[in-house]
């Protein structure tokens, strides 16, 4: 099996996207948003024509409301960061968005999230995330529970975590891409596009490792074998299985985010990438470290 | 064998039935939906505030003054006076949630969260809340009780009224109704209130322990009646003697019998969606459910031919079940609770690929079809298994920890989950099994994409 024969080279490439994907994140950071930041959203559309940015700019920064980010939208709309705004500040915030009345414009969506929600949220996110990769980590533990020969069960469980960090941080990397060129936040939507990849992604390396622990048994019985060979041809039975079943989850994210509401789309993008390459990692990661782990054990 | 077709019959039957309660039930597309029967016009889909447009208040309660064993009482009769605020200004079915603060929820603090869907104004909102009276009862502080002096502008220095008194468990959540009377003698308005058996017993006691000194009635956050009793007053009746003007008297009356706050609430954040915006999402998630179905049917019919066919026939079934149970139980749709039924719909045929992937296996190592179908469901299951646990233990995580957009997600997903084990493996292998009949000729082994049996021999 050719993976097998190159497994250095495909490792490798999992190493350079994990390592651009951390690098991208050391340099640009996140750009959260204001689920968890605190702060306000506007979204207006002007009926007949939007003012210019200079002018809306200059208007609005007399309000006194602190750093405020105007984003065109569409021909005629505009999406403004402010900090979180009460009901009055509101009601003079659009006053001036519409220029004392003289352009008319309709609100499309207006969400102002005070500081202390935004600490909860972000408290009930991380408390989600470990709780979730606990839940997984005692997941792959079960599946894993029999021990194999030659190389043991928990070796097994490690690198199915590790290519699920890999499968993770790749499309963490790509977002914070986005977030550096196109301004997507990191949302509450964002957390759970994670969280749900590890449960998506895990399923497809236990998936092959049952296969290959299958093979080894049969295989026991009759008389030694090369285990990097017993690998090759568990990832030859299964791997257009393993793309088949990502593919038709892939299909619907395509279409989720190609004709799907504006608001999910960077979550369907996210998940396309954690699905792609969780089915990368359990064929092209998750088996030939599998191999390089035997070879390790045997030249000790 | 013709009882597989029959049992196939019946379960396709059965499928379009709810094909059908799904379809008639929904007033965009059943063209008679003002005739129908009144059980299909109760269960249409409950649209979330992103999809329908409305607005979203989260209010902190200050529970800080009632005892730990009553914050639960209070929050819930917090929860009925706004929900009854708001029914009275006919907003059709809000949502008013307690969420109670605690390690599990991640809430620091108790907190109201006030749904209204079609309320695209939310200075219109939260007036709306923000008329419902918050009535207090305070007795004097303890002599020797740190009191807040105030400086005001001219140099006069005051007692901060509010420090000289304590609050009370007596609260307007008592409170039965609310009369507006006038003075016999002054012809001044006055507003009477009778409090409830709890209230009662609670303002006899007050009463009885502070003979002789100050009870402050105090009405959203600040006196306005500070009378010193005179006896035990055992009926449950006080009187509020401000001064009033009769239409000031009139509205508080209004204003206390609708509800009155049990604790002050304030208000965190709020979140507002336009009409115009709820629905081109709802038309673009509508859009994109019919794309990914579509796709994933063509991918199923060309990588399977028959098998693929079939397994499109259950997906519909499993559509069909999934939208049923939105309606039914009935779940808040969100544009991420589509998300989440999107992608179930890829999840639900993961498990048909990993059987006719092994049916594929088993007919090239030569078996018959009908051996195939069989070992291929038997020796899949594990797989499956092990993949929808994953993706369940996720949903079910993301759903105890969630707010309600997550909330919905997780439900979506999660139930997506488990209705696709029963129609990706129960109902496709009763369809297959009913095409018994086909055989084993040419014709069957192209339907079921079996290789030649001049390749086996080989």
């Amino acid at each position: 099996m050719f993976i097998i024969k190159y497994k250095k080279i495909f490792i490798g490439i999992s190493i350079i996207l994990v390592a651009f994907s951390l690098l991208s994140l050391f340099f640009f950071g996140f750009n959260i948003g204001i689920d968890f930041k605190g702060g306000a959203l506007t979204e207006v559309v002007y009926k007949t024509l939007r003012p210019t940015q200079d002018d809306l700019e200059k208007s609005l920064l007399a309000l006194n409301f602190g750093s405020i980010l105007l984003q065109p939208t569409g021909d005629l709309g505009y999406i403004i960061k402010t900090r979180d705004l009460n009901d009055s500040e509101h009601t003079l915030f659009l006053k001036t968005l519409s220029q004392d009345n003289k352009d008319t414009l309709i609100e499309m969506s207006f969400s102002s999230v005070g500081p202390t929600v935004g600490q909860e949220l972000t408290r009930k996110a991380i408390l989600a995330i470990i709780l979730i990769s606990l839940a997984i980590i005692c997941f792959i533990a079960f599946a894993f529970r029999k021990v194999s020969k030659p190389v043991s069960s928990w070796k097994y469980g490690f690198i199915a975590i590790i290519s699920l960090l890999h499968d993770v941080l790749i499309p963490v990397g790509l977002f914070v891409m986005l977030s550096h060129y196109y301004g997507a936040e990191l949302d509450t939507l964002f957390v759970v596009a994670i969280l749900t990849i590890l449960g998506l992604s895990v399923s497809d390396t236990i998936v092959i490792f049952d296969r290959i622990r299958e093979n080894l048994r049969n295989q026991n019985t009759i008389g030694k074998i090369n285990f990097g060979e017993i690998v090759g041809k568990s990832l030859e039975q299964s791997f257009v299985r393993s793309i088949c079943t990502s593919l038709t989850v892939i299909l619907v994210l395509l279409a989720l985010f190609f004709f799907g509401p504006v608001s999910t789309k960077y979550f369907a993008l996210m998940l396309t990438a954690g699905m792609f390459f969780g089915t990368y990692s359990s064929i092209f990661l998750a088996s030939p470290l599998l191999v390089l782990v035997e070879e390790w054990q045997k030249n000790k | 064998m013709w009882r597989k077709i029959v049992l196939a019959l019946i379960i396709l039957i059965l499928g379009s039935g709810i094909a059908l309660f799904v379809f008639k039930s929904e007033p965009r597309l059943n063209k008679d939906f003002a005739t129908t029967y009144s059980f299909l016009k109760n269960h249409p889909f409950r649209l979330g505030l992103d999809l329908s447009g409305g607005s979203h208040l989260i209010y902190k309660a200050y529970v800080s003054a009632v005892p730990a064993s009553q914050v639960d009482d209070s929050m819930n009769a917090l929860r009925d006076v706004i929900e009854r605020r708001v029914n009275l200004f006919g907003v059709s079915e809000p949502v008013v949630q307690v969420q109670h603060g605690g390690f599990v929820s991640g809430t620091a603090g108790e907190q109201l969260i006030v749904d209204l869907p079609g309320v695209t104004d939310v200075k219109q909102a939260i007036e709306m809340i923000g008329q419902t009276p918050l009535l207090e009862f305070k007795t004097e502080a303890l002599v020797g009780t740190p009191q807040n002096a105030i400086v005001d502008k001219d140099g006069k220095v005051t007692l901060d009224i509010n420090s000289q008194f304590v609050s009370t468990e007596l609260t307007g959540r008592y409170l039965q109704k609310a009369t507006l009377e006038f003075d016999t003698n002054t012809r001044e308005p006055k507003v009477s209130l009778q409090f409830n058996d709890v209230g009662t017993k609670l303002f006899a006691e007050i009463t009885k322990n502070n003979i002789g000194k100050m009870v402050a009635i105090y009405l959203d956050g600040s006196p306005i009646s500070t009378p010193v009793v005179r006896e035990e007053i055992p009926n449950g009746q006080a009187v509020i003697s401000g001064s009033f003007t009769p239409t000031e008297a009139k509205l508080l009356v209004g204003r206390l019998n609708s509800g009155a706050l049990p604790v002050p609430i304030s208000l965190l954040s709020t979140q507002t969606i336009g009409a115009i915006l709820g629905e081109s999402a709802v038309n673009a998630g509508v859009k994109a459910a019919i794309m990914g179905f579509l796709l994933v049917a063509l991918f199923l019919i060309l990588l399977y031919r028959l098998p693929g066919l079939i397994a499109t026939v259950s997906l519909c079934i499993f559509i069909s079940i999934i939208l049923a149970l939105f309606k039914l139980m009935p779940v808040t749709l969100t544009a991420a609770g589509i998300a989440g039924f999107i992608i179930s719909m890829g999840i639900a045929v993961d498990a048909n690929v990993l059987i006719f992937e092994r049916m594929k296996e088993e007919l090239r190592s030569g078996r018959s079809i009908a051996e195939a179908i069989s070992v291929g469901f038997s020796r899949a299951w594990f797989s499956i298994r092990d993949s929808n646990i994953s993706n369940f233990i996720t949903a079910v995580i993301l759903f105890w920890f969630g707010t309600s957009l997550i909330k919905g997600f997780a439900l979506t997903l999660g139930m997506g989950v488990i209705v696709s084990m029963l129609s990706a493996i129960t109902i496709t292998r009763i369809f297959l099994r009913a095409f018994n009949f086909i055989g084993e000729g040419e014709i069957a082994r192209f339907l079921f994409n079996a290789p030649d049996r001049a390749l086996d021999s080989r």
